[in-house]
C-alpha cells in the first residue's frame, strides 16, 4: 500500500532524511524507533506532505498513486492519517465543525454525499465511545487547553471518524499516563484490520506491547538503519540507543 | 466644472446661508463656534500625527457638493438595506445627512423613546437644556477641521431621548444612507443620543448608497449615559468602495454605567472612526471591539480613546483585521488615565492577520498614564495566518482554501460573539461566511 523508495529531505536546506527505504502492506503494523532529532517526525511530515519539508530525492508511491504529487489534503482524502506529535490548538474552530467537514470533505472527495445530521451525531457516538472520549472535549476548539493525554486521544478519534487506511502515530503514547495508554491502544488496536495499515513511531515498550507490531525499525541519523521483528524492540528496550549510536558511529552531519 | 470642496468660498457661502437660512439661537451659536475651528485648524494632512496614515485631505481635493436635499430614496429603497428585524424596530433614516422622519418609524411606545429634529428639540422646554449642556462637547476632543466642519453645518440633525427607568424594548437602527445618484455627495449627520438614569438603548448603524459617484459622509455621533444606564453600540459599515466617512462616536459616561460598542467594518473606500468613551465619573465600565475584515482598496483607520477621568473604572478593548489584496488597517488605541484616576483597569489588544504582500496595517497603542495605582495592559500583533493550524485541518481533508477561511473565521469571531442582537450577529456571521467563501455543512 505504501511503498517509499530512497527518500532524500531537507528543511532549510539541511538534509534530514537521507535515503530511506519501506515497504508496508495492508494489514501491517510497523513501529519507528530511534533516539531524538533522528528523523522521524520528519519522514511522517513528508508522508502528510507538510511543504517546507523539501524532497529533495526519491519517491513514494501511496495505494497505487504518486503521493508526492497529491497535497496534503489529498492524502488525508486517500485514506493516510497522521496522529500529530503535538497536535496545534486551534482557538475558535469547534472541534465537531471541523471533523464533520472533514469527514464531508472525504466523502464528496469519494463521490458520496454529505453525512446528514442525524447519521454524523451517530457516529460520533459509536466512535466516542470507541476511544472513550468525553463528549465536552468535543463542543470546544479543537485541542484548545486540552491536556496532553486529550489531544492525543483526540488524534485518534479523528482516526476512527476518518477510517484512514495508512495511520502514523507519531509519539502518541508520550505524556500518556497508563491508563490513557491503555485506552489509547485499545481504540487503535479496534480500528485495525486487514485492510489498514500503521506506522507507530514510539521509544517504548508499552505500546508496542498492546499493538504488536509486525516490523521494527531503527531510524537513526535520517537513514534506517536496523530493520527486524518486535524482538528488536526488546533489544533496544534493553540496551538503549548507545548500541545504535556506536554501531553505526556519531555520523558526522 | 464642480470645484473641489478645500476651495474656501464654496464652504463660507455654504455656511452663510444655513446661519440665514435656519436660524436657530442655540445651533447658530454651536455652528459659529464650529466654523470658527474649521478656519483656524483647517484639514489635516497625514502631518497631523492623529491622521498620520489616513490622507483625508485628499478628499477635500474631489468635487463633493453638499446635499441639495432633492435626494430620491424611497421606502423601496430602504427595504433593500433593512437590517433583519429592523423593521419591527425603530428606524430612523438619513438621506446625505439629512434626517428623514417620512422614511424613519418609531415603533416603540411614545414613553420609551423621544425622537425629535434638532430644530425642535432646542426650542422644546423639556430638552434645550439637555441640548445646550451637552451638544458639542466632542469637540473638546476632537479638535480637527475635519470634525469642525459637521460642527458648522449641524442641520437636519436629530436628538433622541431614552427617559428615565425606560429599558428601550426596541432596538434603534440608524441608516446613513448617500444618494450620489446625480453627484459626488458631502454628508454630514449629527446626532445626540441622551440616556437618562437607569434607562437602556441598543443602537445600530448602516451605511449605505445608492449610486455610483463618491460620497463623503461626515459624521458626528454624541451619545451621553447617565447613571445606572446601558447602552450598546454597533456599527456596521459594508458599503461600496465609492462610500468614504468619517466619523466620530463619542460616549460620555457621566454616571456609573455600561456601554458596550461594536464596530464591524467589511468594506468601503477611506473610512475613519473615532471611537470615544469619556469616563466622567467613578466606578465606569467599558468594552469596545472592532473587526475590520479588508480587501481591494478600502482603508479603515479605527482611533479610539478612553479617557479615564475618575477614579474605579474598567475598560476592555480588542480589535481585530484582516486585510487583504492591497487594503489598509489603522489602529491607534489611546488610553488616558488622569492623576486622579487610581484603580482604573484598562485593558486594549490589537490583533492582525494580513493576507497579501501589498496588504498593510499600521497599529499605535497609546497609553498616557498619570496615576499610579492602575491595572493597565496593551499588545499589538501583525502577522499572516498560522500555518501549524492550516496544515492540521488540510491534514485532516480539508482544502486549503476551506481551511484558511475556517481559521479567519475563528480569528474574525472573537469580535463578532459580542454583538448581543442575535439578528444582528447571525447577518455578520453570513456576510462574513459569504465573504471568506466559507463553506456551511
Ligand atoms: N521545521 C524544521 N526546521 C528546522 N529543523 C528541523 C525542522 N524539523 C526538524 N528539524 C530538524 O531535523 C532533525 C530531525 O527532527 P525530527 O524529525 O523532529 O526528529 P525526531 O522526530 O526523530 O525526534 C532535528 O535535527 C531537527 O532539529
Ligand atoms: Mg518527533
Amino acid at each position: 500500500m505504501l511503498s517509499i523508495q530512497n527518500i532524500h529531505a531537507a528543511v532549510e536546506g539541511k538534509e534530514i532524511l537521507k535515503g530511506i527505504n519501506l515497504d508496508i502492506q495492508p494489514g501491517e503494523v510497523h513501529a519507528i524507533m530511534g533516539p531524538n532529532g533522528s528523523g522521524k517526525s520528519t519522514l511522517a511530515s513528508v508522508l502528510a506532505g507538510r511543504e517546507e519539508y523539501e524532497v529533495t530525492e526519491g519517491s513514494i508511491t501511496f495505494l497505487g498513486k504518486d503521493m508526492l504529487e497529491l497535497s496534503p489534503e489529498e492524502r488525508s482524502r486517500e485514506g493516510l492519517f497522521l496522529a500529530f506529535q503535538y497536535p496545534v490548538e486551534i482557538p475558535g474552530v469547534s472541534t465537531t465543525n471541523f471533523i464533520k467537514t472533514a469527514l464531508n470533505e472525504k466523502r464528496k472527495y469519494h463521490g458520496l454525499a454529505p453525512l446528514d445530521a442525524v447519521s454524523f451525531l451517530k457516529l460520533m457516538k459509536e466512535k466516542m465511545q470507541l476511544v472513550e472520549i468525553d463528549k465536552a472535549l468535543l463542543t470546544r476548539s479543537v485541542n484548545e487547553g486540552f491536556s496532553g493525554g486529550e489531544k492525543k486521544k483526540n488524534e485518534i478519534f479523528q482516526m476512527a471518524m476518518l477510517e484512514p487506511k495508512l495511520t502514523i502515530l507519531d509519539e502518541t503514547d508520550s505524556g500518556l499516563d497508563i491508563d490513557a495508554l491503555r485506552i489509547v491502544a485499545s481504540g487503535v488496536n479496534k480500528l485495525r484490520n486487514k485492510n489498514n495499515a500503521i506506522i507507530v513511531i514510539t521509544h517504548y515498550q508499552r505500546l508496542l506491547d498492546y499493538l504488536q507490531p509486525d516490523f521494527v525499525h531503527v531510524l537513526y541519523n535520517g537513514r534506517i538503519v536496523k530493520s527486524g521483528t518486535k524482538e528488536l524492540a526488546l533489544t533496544l528496550e534493553d540496551q538503549g540507543y548507545d548500541y545504535i549510536k556506536e554501531a553505526f558511529g556519531a555520523t558526522t552531519i | 466644472m464642480h470645484m473641489a470642496i478645500s476651495q474656501f468660498n464654496y464652504i463660507e457661502e455654504k455656511f452663510e446661508a444655513l446661519q440665514t437660512a435656519h436660524p436657530n439661537v442655540l445651533l447658530n451659536e454651536v455652528r459659529q463656534k464650529g466654523f470658527q475651528t474649521y478656519q483656524t485648524a483647517g484639514v489635516p494632512s497625514c502631518k497631523n500625527e492623529e491622521w498620520r496614515y489616513t490622507p483625508v485631505n485628499n478628499l477635500f481635493k474631489q468635487a463633493f457638493l453638499f446635499s441639495d436635499n432633492k435626494a430620491a430614496i424611497n421606502a423601496a429603497f430602504v427595504d433593500s438595506v433593512r437590517l433583519p428585524e429592523s423593521a419591527t424596530a425603530n428606524e430612523l433614516v438619513f438621506v446625505n445627512g439629512l434626517y428623514q422622519p417620512s422614511l424613519s418609524t418609531i415603533r416603540s411606545a411614545n414613553d420609551e423613546i423621544v425622537v425629535l429634529c434638532m430644530e425642535a428639540a432646542s426650542a422644546d422646554a423639556r430638552f434645550a437644556d439637555i441640548l445646550k449642556a451637552h451638544l458639542g462637547k466632542s469637540s473638546l476632543y476632537v479638535q480637527d477641521g475635519v470634525h469642525a466642519l459637521n460642527t458648522s453645518f449641524i442641520n437636519g440633525g436629530v436628538f433622541v431621548y431614552i427617559p428615565k427607568n425606560t429599558q428601550a424594548t426596541l432596538p434603534l437602527y440608524v441608516y446613513q444612507i448617500a444618494d450620489t445618484v446625480h453627484h459626488p455627495v458631502l454628508a454630514q449627520p449629527r446626532s445626540l443620543i441622551y440616556l437618562a438614569e437607569s434607562a437602556s438603548l441598543q443602537l445600530v448603524e448602516h451605511y449605505a448608497t445608492s449610486g455610483n459617484s463618491d460620497s463623503f459622509t461626515n459624521e458626528i455621533m454624541e451619545v451621553v449615559v447617565a447613571g445606572n444606564s446601558v447602552f450598546e453600540y454597533y456599527k456596521v459599515q459594508n458599503d461600496d468602495a465609492s462610500a468614504n466617512q468619517v466619523n466620530t462616536t463619542h460616549i460620555r459616561q457621566i454616571g456609573k454605567s455600561y456601554v458596550h460598542t461594536v464596530v464591524i467594518t467589511l468594506s468601503g473606500g477611506m473610512i475613519r472612526n473615532n471611537t470615544n468613551i469619556i469616563m466622567e465619573t467613578p466606578g465606569n465600565e467599558a468594552h469596545m471591539y472592532g473587526l475590520y475584515l479588508l480587501k481591494g482598496n478600502t482603508h479603515a483607520d479605527n482611533h479610539t480613546l478612553v479617557d479615564n477621568r475618575e477614579p474605579h473604572c474598567f475598560s476592555n478593548e480588542l480589535y481585530k483585521g484582516i486585510m487583504d489584496d492591497a487594503a489598509t488597517g489603522v489602529f491607534s488605541g489611546k488610553i488616558y488615565v488622569r492623576p486622579h484616576a487610581q484603580k482604573t483597569n484598562a485593558y486594549q489588544s490589537n490583533k492582525n492577520i494580513l493576507l497579501s504582500e501589498k496588504a498593510t496595517v499600521n497599529t499605535k497603542p497609546q497609553l498616557e498614564i498619570f496615576a499610579d495605582d492602575v491595572k493597565c495592559s496593551h499588545g499589538c500583533t501583525v502577522g499572516r495566518l498560522d500555518e501549524e493550524a492550516l496544515f492540521y485541518l488540510r491534514s485532516r481533508g480539508i482544502d486549503a482554501a476551506q481551511a484558511k477561511a475556517m481559521l479567519l473565521q475563528a480569528f474574525a469571531n472573537d469580535v463578532v460573539e459580542k454583538i448581543k442582537i442575535d439578528s444582528l450577529r447571525q447577518h455578520i456571521e453570513t456576510l462574513i461566511a459569504n465573504r471568506l467563501s466559507l463553506q456551511t455543512n
